[in-house]
């Protein structure tokens, strides 16, 4: 019954194979080190006192009796912090900026959220830390708060920072709001394509805050040397970011600070903002020893950074047909307490499926008293996804047509322009739609009591600057280096794109994540990039590493490097066929011919391919309780070419069943304060293993035209179809528009009470 | 100072000393005072399953258990779980169904996955499910680490 | 944590003595899967922490068909399910012990901690009370016996009184053609905390058409676990039909109290207690008829 079926274009000898991953053995026996496992001799422990209070002003910190509790190091407040003692005037441009990010760290005057970090304790063990924390006594002037990103718009609502004003399309607003930007795209003429269409559609969608629910908490370890070198082992998803943000709040040059990122586990964007690495480093500075901070899963709940909720309204024309004449959006995400929700990614992602010659979107970016909102896997676009598929499929009920066959007519092919005006390239998601239409999931007959539901789902990709060095050994092994930490199986991926251009195996590549003085600059791993670009980056050395053994062999066949060739790992003379090496061969030689060879490479890559998946969900309602069980479930996704077809599909599970958890029974419950009430395991619901079916998966590769083995890209957009596939498919068995998530058992109930059938 | 107690028990087949203080977990002795840190930290309350080991033949989170309740025990932890002459047949097929990413569940995963076997040895997936439903990863959607512990359940 | 003393006493007559001396600085611990959480978030913390598992009693299970059972207050929740005896004897108890946590929290977590532990949610204590277990008790004064349906007084809060532990529970021996059923309701299909539950327990005539009596015990909708006692009484003498087991859901909906959280309205939580009166009472009888 299940499957997981590649549909390839083009073979290769080892990208699209599926070997062990290099990081396996060590994980499996519990040897891998990741940043809690960290432990330098004398390493003391943090504990960050937080706000129990959403909004409310610093009156004043006592921290005496914690500095006097025995077993206490230090204990430091935002005071501690260099850009309480800087001026707007010394610090110049970037004021306002550094002055969030170091708030967000540490507050300074105000507390924005529930979890807001305002003094740190370093001492002999986290028990003492946390005991001598409790000590700190902290005045607060509690201040109104405000939650619901609606009621933060409204004119007159409490003002989170008194000198945000919005940027509303480039211009600056007179009076300070909540909405720190407003952004519009436009295409064609939308009032007369909703003139042109016979049904026109309209409704208003909501999303809750939700959690990346990765399983480790943040860490970091902090020393910071007596020769004025900063060292961080942490838990980070970009090593430079996090050497970037450290070096900022600090004042420090980036060359003083050298980031370790070690083995992490689990991020989905929520580990790029360094939140501890800060605090452990002033602490480190006042004690003279190494000093390590541990969150705990309730920290990592309130204090680290959760996806948007968000509120959208749809509204799209079609013809009797089918064919959409014009769409129109709203969409408010909040940022939590600082701006920067990821709005315009929504913005971008919102009908990148369809091709549409009307179209407008508007888009806010809205503070609030909650947690500053980060990356959440493919961020911003779940939620518009949601909202514009489920409106699709209340169209495709209104004029009964196939839910496939809707988005194949107006499906976004290589040519079709978008709302924010990039014309697709090629992209693959009839291909996806096709494979949807003939897989034996959309043929089977729906059981009863159960809904099928269709959603499509788009996520950019993206390239970005990375650097990779290798050098060849004496044996003939391969030494990959660099800066791309390996979140889903990049190193993996990485070898095999190395291995498949040397022509060589990828036994004999072995790969290295190294730190940031080892290593060019390298983004962060997120966004769909790593096997794209950072796999160009090791092509691009790999070509390096050709090149100079071809000088070799000249060198040693006294012939022209013109006249040699390097195939399938063959260095060989073109017109001598005696003249042959093969690459260990080679490789053995390379002391006697001018020392180690070593290939580098950054790139900078724009040709990232998009990503397009279509998903179909069954669930099954228990309509007398609301019960929802997801029976069956298909995703298909346009990968360009899977370097390693296991871990594509993982990323494709995963994605998916984030999304399932995100559709029907995760998130945030707030009290009327900001105050989050379900900071555990327990109570914030993510999936478990019995709560789901295996998950099937249909790998279509369109080749990237931007990437030589046509790679795209594949984590993010496999969770933007789940939450309006699920929708979809309990609308199937309850007749009613879901349009909040998530779609709660509670919520199921209400609907058909309303609707007078319960 | 708070009191510390010595404690013995028997882990991974070798019998073991260590003194920590009443409050301290078997998680923390384990991590902090004996320098295994192959049991992870997920949650610190006994809803992720990270941190499972077997204790006396049955899967218990670690973090739910004071060190000093290990006194007389026989513990299992990942770092006993492989043995000189290779990988556990579970160890072995989470790497070759891709049953990990992160890695950060995969040694709860594990230890719960041998502690069904062990007593259950054709765990069919239905069993398989409800058995780990106390272990959450959230990067593979557990389709791969299902199929990983069937491999090896004499299930067919 | 705060620092504390662990004490582990090794027979019933060394924990009282232990109790008696340190007072209210004292909290017992049997499995400490809720305790262990709770003093890691800094409630409840004690100077000492008094094990009990160590004592032989609070270890004891002993089943007799003509007795019934005695089960030890700190017996972890797999040793009921494991045991296909008292699983055949007690389904209903089989129901609640195996879905309390995951497998992890079941090798640990007791029918004793879950009684004195006292959350309104508390899975295995509707179905203690449905099928009329007795709390012995020890303490200074030597033992007494309650009711189940009594030991929870508040959120968190049980009748024990200061130097008193529980040592064991005791069920009377199942009757002929008599079952049980325990269901919750949550989101999920483990690991949660119920938003309702109800555990029901029958006694049938021969026949296997009438009852002879039922009782039925609520969760999570009240401020301790409810006793619906009227809902079960309702059902005495009466023909098993959908008529009489929708009276006596309905009698069940009126014993609860629910108020309105983030884990349910009050609306949905009676709507529910309706819903598992009906599917607890069809299993029972079920269980009823089969044995």
């Amino acid at each position: 019954m299940t499957s997981n079926q590649v549909l390839s274009e083009v073979e290769f000898n080892v990208v699209g194979k599926r070997p062990v991953r290099p990081d396996g053995v060590d994980k499996v026996t519990g040897r891998a080190q990741y940043g809690g496992d960290t432990n330098l001799t004398g390493t003391l422990q943090a504990k960050v006192l937080r706000s129990p209070h959403p909004h409310a002003r610093i009156k004043s910190i006592d921290t005496s009796k914690a500095e006097s509790f025995p077993g206490v190091r230090a204990v430091i407040t935002a005071k501690d912090l260099p850009l309480a003692s800087l001026s707007k005037e010394e610090l110049g441009g970037d004021y306002t900026a550094l002055k969030f990010a170091s708030d967000h760290m540490m507050a300074s005057d105000k507390v924005l959220f529930k979890g807001h970090p305002v003094a740190a304790v370093a001492a002999i063990n986290a028990h003492v830390a946390q005991s001598a924390m409790d000590l700190i006594d902290v005045d607060y002037e509690v201040l109104d708060s405000v939650v619901d990103v609606r009621e933060a718009m409204k004119p007159g609502a409490t003002l989170i920072h008194d000198e945000l004003r919005t940027n509303d399309m480039g211009e600056t607003a007179d009076q300070p709001s909540n909405i720190a930007a407003h952004m519009r795209y436009e295409i064609g003429d939308v009032t007369k394509g909703f003139a042109d269409a016979d049904l026109v559609m309209e409704k208003e969608f909501t999303t809750a805050t939700v959690h990346q629910g990765y399983i480790e908490p943040h860490n970091t370890t902090a020393f910071w040397n007596s020769d004025g070198q900063l060292n961080l082992w942490t838990s980070t998803q970009g090593s430079f970011q996090v050497r970037a943000t450290v070096s900022n709040i600090l004042r420090l040059p980036i060359s003083k600070v050298k980031v370790t990122p070690m083995e992490i586990g689990g991020g989905f964007g929520g580990k790029i903002t360094a939140y501890l690495d800060a605090i452990c480093s002033i602490l480190s500075k006042k004690t003279g020893t190494p000093v390590k901070a541990l969150m705990s899963r309730t920290e990592v709940f309130e204090a680290s950074g959760p996806a948007p909720a968000s509120w959208m309204r749809v509204k799209i024309g079609v013809k009797n047909n089918g064919t959409m004449t014009a769409v129109e959006t709203e969409m408010a995400m909040d940022a939590g307490a600082y701006p920067g929700s990821p709005v315009m990614q929504a913005i971008v992602c919102a009908f990148a499926c369809y091709d549409v010659e009307n179209g407008r979107i508007d888009g806010y970016d809205v503070v609030v008293n909650k947690p500053k909102t980060a990356a959440y896997r493919a961020p911003g676009a779940p939620q518009a996804a949601f909202a514009v598929e489920s409106l699709i499929d209340e169209i495709c009920l209104n004029l009964k047509i196939d839910p496939i066959e809707f988005r194949l007519l107006n499906a976004a092919k290589e040519g079709t322009r978008r709302i924010e005006g990039l014309v697709a390239r090629k992209i693959g998601f009839v291909e996806c739609l096709e494979a949807a239409r003939t897989h034996d999931h959309y043929k089977s007959k729906v059981e009863k009591g159960t809904g099928r539901g269709v959603a499509a789902g788009y996520w950019p990709n993206r390239g970005f600057q990375s650097s990779v060095v290798m050098t060849v050994n004496y044996d003939g092994v391969v030494s990959l280096i660099m800066g791309s930490v390996d979140i889903g199986g990049t190193r993996a991926s990485i070898a095999q794109q190395t291995a498949e251009t040397l022509g060589i195996a990828y036994e004999d590549v072995k790969p290295t994540v190294v730190d940031t003085d080892s290593i060019g600059y390298t983004f962060i791993t997120g966004g769909s990039r790593t096997s794209f670009a950072t796999g160009l980056a090791a092509i691009s050395a790999a070509e390096d590493v050709k090149q100079q053994m071809i000088s070799r062999a000249a060198k040693i066949w006294d012939a022209s490097e013109d006249d040699i060739e390097f195939v399938a790992g063959m260095i060989s003379h073109k017109s001598d066929e005696e003249l042959k090496l093969s690459f260990k061969d080679l490789a053995r030689q390379t002391a006697t011919t001018g020392g180690s060879i070593s290939g580098r490479s950054s790139v900078d890559p724009t040709g990232e391919g998009n990503g397009y998946a279509v998903h179909i969900a069954d669930v099954a309602v228990d309509t007398e309780t609301g019960k929802t069980d997801v029976t069956r479930f298909t995703a298909i996704q346009d990968a360009g070419k899977a370097v390693h077809p296991s871990y594509v599909e993982g990323q494709m599970q995963g994605g998916a069943v984030q999304g399932i958890g995100w559709a029907l029974n995760e998130e945030y419950f707030f009290d009327d304060t900001g105050k989050m009430l379900n900071s555990s395991f327990l109570d914030y619901r993510m999936p478990t293993t019995l709560d789901l079916p295996m998950i099937d998966t249909v790998i279509v590769e369109v080749a990237n035209p931007g990437h030589p083995y046509g790679v795209r890209g594949v984590g993010e957009v496999a969770i933007c179809p789940p939450m309006a596939a699920v929708a979809n498919a309990v609308t199937g068995v309850t007749g009613h528009r879901m349009n909040s998530l998530p779609i709660t058992p509670g919520k199921i109930l209400e609907a058909g009470w309303e609707n007078g059938k319960s | 100072m708070p009191t510390v107690t010595q404690v013995q028990t028997t882990l991974n087949g070798e019998v073991v000393n260590f003194l920590c203080e009443p409050r301290q977990s078997l998680l923390e002795c384990l991590r902090d005072i004996l320098g295994m840190t192959g049991t992870k930290e997920g949650c610190n309350d006994g809803n992720c399953g990270a941190c499972t080991l077997i204790m006396d033949g049955r899967i218990v989170n670690s973090c739910l258990v004071l060190g000093v309740e290990a006194e007389g025990k026989e513990i299992t932890t990942i770092e006993g779980m492989a043995s000189p002459e290779g990988l556990h047949p579970l160890q072995q097929s989470f790497l070759e169904n891709a049953a990990l990413q992160c890695g950060i569940c995969t040694p709860g995963f594990l230890l719960a996955s041998k502690g069904l076997l062990d007593k259950e040895p054709d765990a069919d997936e239905g069993r398989i499910r409800h058995w780990l439903a106390g272990n959450l990863c959230r990067c593979t959607g557990y389709d791969k680490i299902v199929r990983a512990v069937l491999q090896v359940s004499k299930a067919k | 944590m705060e620092p504390f003393d662990f004490l582990s006493p090794s027979s019933i007559d060394e924990a009282v003595q232990t109790l008696a001396s340190k007072g209210n600085q004292a909290r017992i611990m049997a499995g400490g899967t809720d305790m262990l959480v709770q003093m890691r978030a800094g409630r409840g913390t004690a100077p000492f922490v008094v094990d009990i598992k160590d004592i032989p009693e609070l270890n004891e299970v002993s089943y007799d068909a003509s007795k019934g059972l005695t089960l030890g207050a700190a017996v972890p929740c797999y040793r009921i399910y494991e045991d296909k005896t008292l699983s055949d004897a007690y389904p209903g108890l089989m129901d609640a012990a195996s879905l309390i946590g995951g497998i992890q929290i079941q090798g640990r977590a007791s029918i004793g901690g879950n009684i004195c532990n006292a959350a309104p949610s508390g899975d295995s204590i509707p179905i203690v009370i449905a099928l009329g277990g007795i709390c012995n008790i020890a303490g200074a004064n030597g033992t007494r016996q309650l009711p189940v349906e009594e030991m929870c007084t508040a959120p968190g809060r049980n009748a024990l009184e200061e130097g008193e532990f529980l040592v064991s529970i005791h069920f009377p021996a199942p009757q002929a053609n008599s079952g049980a059923n325990y269901l919750r309701f949550i989101p999920r299909n483990e690991m949660d905390i119920a938003v309702a539950g109800v555990g029901s327990s029958v006694q049938l005539d021969a026949s296997g058409q009438n009852f002879v009596s039922a009782r039925i015990a609520l969760a999570s909708v009240a401020p301790t676990p409810v006793f619906a006692k009227e809902a079960g009484d309702s059902l005495a003498g009466k023909p098993v039909n959908e008529d009489t087991i929708q009276a006596a859901s309905e009698l069940a909906q009126s014993a609860a109290k629910p108020i309105s959280d983030m884990r349910g309205t009050v609306r949905q939580r009676t709507h529910l207690i309706g819903v598992l009166t009906r599917r607890t009472l069809n299993n029972a009888i079920e269980r009823a008829r089969g044995a």
